[in-house]
């Protein structure tokens, strides 16, 4: 258990290519219409937080869901509108930015939230930790997952 | 009749509510009525869920100095961030507190939402003071802020001294 813990407990930079197999790699700047939840939650966060950089990982394929879903997501907003903003501040601006996503499809959201500066003294994304399975058999993403295809 | 079946079905949310107090591990188990097992579907139907619930939380939250709503329980977690929220306050030796597993009860799991205004499980209280999810405690803990939370109710963190060597 200890291994696990020391790997979340410290956060790993990893490039946006290696998070993602080549064939699917694609900037943050370069939206794919084909993955409409995705495209909500980058355009929702652009206009209401005005990001410097912003990073929407959709992390689903770690989770017990199908292929193809858009259920689990991790964002990295940096935004001077987090100045002065405690960490908890800082989330619920993310979850009320997408707070439509979150009601209706979207099952997971893990936020990292930073100013320019933080960001610039510490440009890592942070790991997801390991899925235990919870989401299969679990009625609520599967309602989830069928608002997502419709 | 109906309150008959009202007062089982807030019995059987209540029972559902798993409030694990550790170290036992967590129990799963079903209420019976005259033999006959409820269906958690039914319960939902016939429990005034809303008011109850919310009224409950604010109860639960204040239960103990820290309170955790999470899939599964801290013997067994079944979400890879609800368990990253027991792995954290296990590394700083927090081993007692209120933990409610809202895979056992629907109502529980959708009250939290509302009641929080957060829209994700897990939920951690301190103090009956809502901090956040498994993101904020995990950067508390990696910015030093979880070792002087814990002081602040009264509990000393296990990496106190690696913070204070650190500093």
């Amino acid at each position: 258990m200890l291994p696990c813990v020391l790997r979340i407990a410290r956060p790993v930079y990893t490039s946006v290519a290696s998070t993602r197999s080549l064939a699917n790699f694609r900037t943050h700047m370069d939206p794919d219409p084909s993955r409409p939840v995705e495209r909500a939650i980058r355009t929702k966060l652009t206009n209401m937080l005005e990001p410097e950089h912003l990073e929407v990982h959709n992390e689903s394929h770690m989770h017990s869901v199908p292929p193809g879903s858009e259920s689990h997501f991790r964002v990295l907003v940096v935004s001077p509108r987090f100045d002065g903003l405690s960490l908890l501040q800082r989330h619920r601006l993310v979850n009320d930015a997408l707070s439509e996503e979150l009601k209706s499809c979207v099952h997971a959201l893990a936020i990292q939230a930073k100013t320019p500066q933080q960001w610039g003294s510490n440009p890592t994304l942070a790991k997801s930790p390991q899925c235990l399975g919870g989401s299969r058999g679990d009625h609520t993403v599967e309602e989830k997952l069928k608002a997502g295809r419709e | 009749m109906n309150s008959i079946l009202r007062s089982t079905a807030r019995c059987l949310r209540a029972g559902g509510a798993a409030a694990v107090r550790l170290p036992a591990a967590g129990q799963q188990h079903r209420q019976t009525d005259g033999g006959h097992v409820l269906s958690l579907a039914s319960a939902r139907l016939l429990c005034a869920a809303t008011g109850d619930v919310l009224k409950d939380l604010g109860d639960m939250v204040k239960k103990d100095k820290v309170v955790v709503f999470m899939k599964g329980t801290p013997a067994q977690p079944m979400c890879g961030f609800s368990n990253a929220v027991v792995q954290i306050l296990r590394m700083h030796g927090v081993d007692d507190y209120s933990a409610y597993n809202v895979l056992e009860d629907a109502d529980l799991r959708q009250g939290v939402k509302e009641f929080s205004n957060w829209p994700t499980i897990p939920q951690v209280y301190f103090n009956g003071e809502f901090v956040g999810g498994c993101d904020i405690l995990l950067q508390m803990h990696q910015n030093g802020d979880l070792v002087d939370e814990l002081r602040k109710l009264g509990i000393n963190s296990a990496m106190m001294d690696a913070e204070k060597e650190a500093k």
